[in-house]
């Protein structure tokens, strides 16, 4: 990237906490966010073990300062990206021409599906309240309002990678010099349309999931919010706390091998990441640590296996997927990750991987089973795959 | 910004880019359809089995578009959709309401997510570039324009496939019914102008374009400049970012030769176009291209089509041969809902 | 075979193949019908709505889903046997 990116501000809300202070607490003690299904109203509440985050919607209501009746998606957005903008301390957007870029996948649905229970036998039943804010953009618009951006706000949604494209894109406003800061990022929350749409695919663990172990068995769903305050340098300059890091290189590609299964080769994975190093001006070795999308599926982690023995071909660096403590989060994924990839390079860490015990044949490498501490940690890369071929990478790098 | 080739699929006869005076379909109700073409010589028969029909029409629209323009793989594919696959979103909620979440299939949820066209365009092509998909509501389609035109300057991209698209279905249309959105009672597209009211019809259409950096000698039309802008609070700032806009593109009113607006038909939203079309484009000649495809959150989409043809053709196909008038610079502008407002300026090249 | 041959041309929604395309030994996999993995998943569904039979483990797919005689067969050693 010709110009830098900086990172002012990092929030987020998931399965292991309500607060970016919180989420890096139970990394650091391992201690994972699957559990069985509290709060969701399914049939399948026994079956399958999910990332919740641990509030009910009337709780989330209080904390954000949305009714209850509003969506649970936009609930968890806002308290994300309201943190994320006070951690960058920034209050006052007068003269800052302020940006808010926002992913999901799922919109409203969690009210629509309820809509749907009395408007599918009579089409002149079910409350249209709940059907209001059924769009994605619906979503970003209750939480830019709140925010007071107005000056650009925009919603993105390419599956588990919809929310590194926001970041993307907020990145590429400001190296166009049509903004000066961004909160960029994704939420999704857990609704029945997505448990039971992947359920249709059986790619969920009925156990708390172990990605890029032998053994995998598969997914568990999550849900959550993740922000990253991207601002442009001159902007960086007048900040008076101290930066995360620089978002130094990203790349968009598609898999094009099927509408959900990745190739064996991982050649989409192989183009994120290799766009990504090239436009940050790094070699693979330059890599310290991998955040994977490591969702637990046989389809992902072996492609994206594949594609990092190809890539990083005797440098493997650290690696661990995250989403055995908060679950796969679907469009808040690329958020909340960029949000633990930020920290890890500002405070040198690297996640463990829990659960991991066999490795993956044919992989020359395995991932990280501790929390660790890594001073020298200089670039981090972070990855997220989706449905339709969707691969983004982003890489986060030390200032 | 060079516009090399657009293909529109719409609920006028405008796939294969034929339309003129003389052919307008006319819809009496309170929605305009898409009229489409066979899919089964646009696309391989065997693909088309699980595609619905808005994916169809996003698929045929895209792969007509590259064809025309000579491209078989862009550097980028960017599309912008607000409602995204409705029919396969129906589909799978209803039968997971009906059936109680058991035993249900998954092609329907597959093919619901918002980035389903995109990526089935490139799927089809193998195309491995950039793929993005914006699903602001009336934003959708400049949002993608804008990603485009900043893919083509940075140049990540000298291509670029850029769509937007939207449908209507049965249940979408009944809930946006209840909400006011259209009139109760039926009019015609052709009176709905003329006989303002409370209520729009609604519409739905897929208009691809290819985009590319270079001018080919062939192109339709420039882009100058795209802006959106969001809630703003009163006319005068409406006003203010319509100057903005103008002086930014170094362009004076009087050098626009065509404007093309987004009037509905209902009052409150038309109100905003008024006050422009009384003070500001008081003596230019105006398109209300809502009357040719209705309205939903991605038509101006529709309108850039309509653009670049006229360009394209150098008169206006909507005024008699003798008081025609050269086109060579148009400006589009749309609102929706009063939440998204959009500015598009295009030139002859 | 013969029902069961429309069932899947209607579940898999096979547009202009007809029952007497389908061989009761042809392969409906990879080069023979050339149905992919969304397939297999939708004809687990059809088993379990029209045979009320479960496949639980979706590794056991590729041999039953071989042929259409592999399927029937699969539906019939699945009937429970009256007591």
């Amino acid at each position: 990237m010709a110009q830098p990116v900086f990172i002012a501000g990092a929030g987020v809300i998931s399965a292991i906490g309500n607060t970016t202070a919180q989420n890096l607490l139970s990394l650091e003690r391992a201690e994972t966010g699957i559990a069985a299904i509290k709060y969701l109203d399914t049939e399948h509440r026994d079956e399958f073990p999910v990332g919740e985050v641990k509030l009910s919607n009337e709780e989330l209501a209080e904390l954000s300062g949305f009714k209850p009746a509003i969506s649970r998606t936009a609930m968890l957005s806002l308290i994300a990206a309201r943190e994320a903008l006070v951690d960058a301390g920034i209050s006052n957007f007068a003269g800052l021409r302020s940006g808010f870029i926002s992913a999901n996948t799922v919109g409203g649905m969690d009210k629509t599906e309820d809509f749907f229970r009395e408007f599918l036998p009579d089409n002149t039943k079910g409350r249209l309240r709940k059907v209001l804010n059924h769009e994605c953009c619906a979503v970003t618009n209750l939480v830019a309002d709140k925010l007071g951006i107005r000056h650009y706000v925009s919603t993105i949604s390419t599956a588990c990678s919809s929310s590194a494209n926001a970041i993307m894109y907020g990145a590429r406003l400001i190296k166009n010099n049509m903004l000066d800061v961004v909160i960029a990022g994704g939420t999704d929350a857990l609704t029945r349309f997505t448990l039971n749409g992947f359920n249709t695919l059986m790619i969920l663990d009925k156990q708390p999931c172990q990605p890029f172990d032998a053994n995998r068995r598969g997914l568990n769903l999550g849900e959550g919010a993740g922000y990253v305050v991207l601002v442009s340098e001159r902007i960086a300059l007048s900040i008076k706390k101290e930066l995360y890091c620089t978002l130094s290189g990203c790349h968009n590609a598609n898999d094009a091998y099927h509408q959900t299964a990745s190739s064996p080769e991982g050649t989409g994975s192989l183009l994120a990441m290799k766009g990504a190093l090239q436009k940050a001006g790094l070699q693979p070795s330059d890599i310290g640590y991998i955040n994977l999308h490591g969702t637990g599926t046989q389809n992902n982690d072996s492609s994206e296996g594949a594609a990092i023995a190809a890539l990083f071909a005797e440098h493997y660096p650290k690696m661990s997927s995250t989403k055995a403590f908060t679950g796969h989060t679907l469009g808040a994924s690329g958020g909340i990750e960029a949000v633990f990839s930020a920290l890890a390079i500002q405070r040198g860490l690297v996640y463990p991987n829990l659960r991991f015990e066999t490795s993956m044949e044919g992989l020359p490498f395995a991932p990280e089973t501790r929390f660790s501490k890594q001073p020298g940690l200089k670039h981090v890369l972070s990855n997220s795959f989706g449905f339709g071929g969707n691969c983004s990478s982003l890489i986060f790098s030390k200032l | 910004m060079y516009i090399r080739a657009a293909s529109n699929i719409s609920p006028q006869n405008t796939f294969g880019n034929q339309l003129s005076l003389t052919e307008l379909v006319e819809y009496t109700g309170d929605k305009l359809t898409c009229i489409e073409p066979d899919y089964k010589s646009l696309i391989d028969p065997k693909l088309i089995r699980r595609m619905s029909r808005i994916i169809k029409m996003g698929v045929a629209s895209g792969m007509d578009c590259l064809q025309q323009a000579g491209v078989p793989v862009p550097d980028a594919i960017i599309t912008g959709t607000a409602y995204g696959c409705l029919e396969d979103t129906n589909t799978f909620l209803s039968k997971m309401v009906q059936q109680n979440e058991e035993a249900l299939a998954p092609t329907a949820f597959i093919q619901s997510t918002h980035n389903t066209i995109s990526a089935q365009i490139a799927l089809l092509l193998q195309c491995h570039n950039y793929n993005n998909t914006f699903v602001n509501g009336g934003a959708s389609f400049e949002n993608a324009l804008l990603d485009a035109m900043m893919l083509l300057y940075d140049g990540e991209a000298g291509s670029v496939l850029v769509g937007g698209i939207d449908e209507i279905t049965t249940n979408s249309h009944a809930i946006l019914k209840r909400m006011g959105l259209y009139r109760r009672q039926p009019i015609s597209n052709f009176e709905l102008l003329n006989d303002p009211g409370k209520g729009t019809m609604a519409g739905e259409g897929s208009a691809f374009f290819l985009l590319s950096r270079e001018v080919s000698g062939n192109d339709w039309a420039k882009i100058d400049g795209v802006s959106s802008f969001y809630k703003p609070r009163n006319r005068a700032e409406i006003q203010q970012h319509i100057n903005t806009f103008l002086l930014t593109q170094h362009v004076d009113i009087n050098e626009i030769d065509l404007l093309i607006t987004g009037n509905n038909g209902d009052l409150k939203n038309d109100a905003i176009y008024e006050h422009l079309q009384m003070y500001d484009f008081a003596d230019k000649p105006i398109i209300s291209y809502k009357a040719l495809c209705g309205e939903y959150p991605t038509s101006s989409a529709f309108a850039l089509w309509l653009a670049a043809h006229e360009i394209k053709n150098g008169v206006c196909s909507f005024v008699s041969d003798s008081n025609q008038i050269p086109v060579k610079k148009i400006l589009i502008y749309n609102h929706y809902q009063n939440i998204h407002h959009s500015l598009i300026l295009l030139s002859a090249c | 075979m013969a029902d069961l041959k429309e069932q899947i041309i209607e579940q898999l929604n096979l547009q202009d193949v007809k029952p007497e395309d389908i061989g009761d030994d042809q392969a409906l996999f990879g080069d023979g019908l050339g149905l992919d993995s969304i397939d297999a998943l939708e004809l687990i569904v059809l088993l379990q709505q029209k045979y009320k039979v479960k496949l639980s483990n979706a590794e056991d797919g590729p041999r039953i889903f071989r042929s259409v005689r592999t399927i029937a067969e699969f539906i019939e050693g699945s009937k429970i046997p009256n007591a």
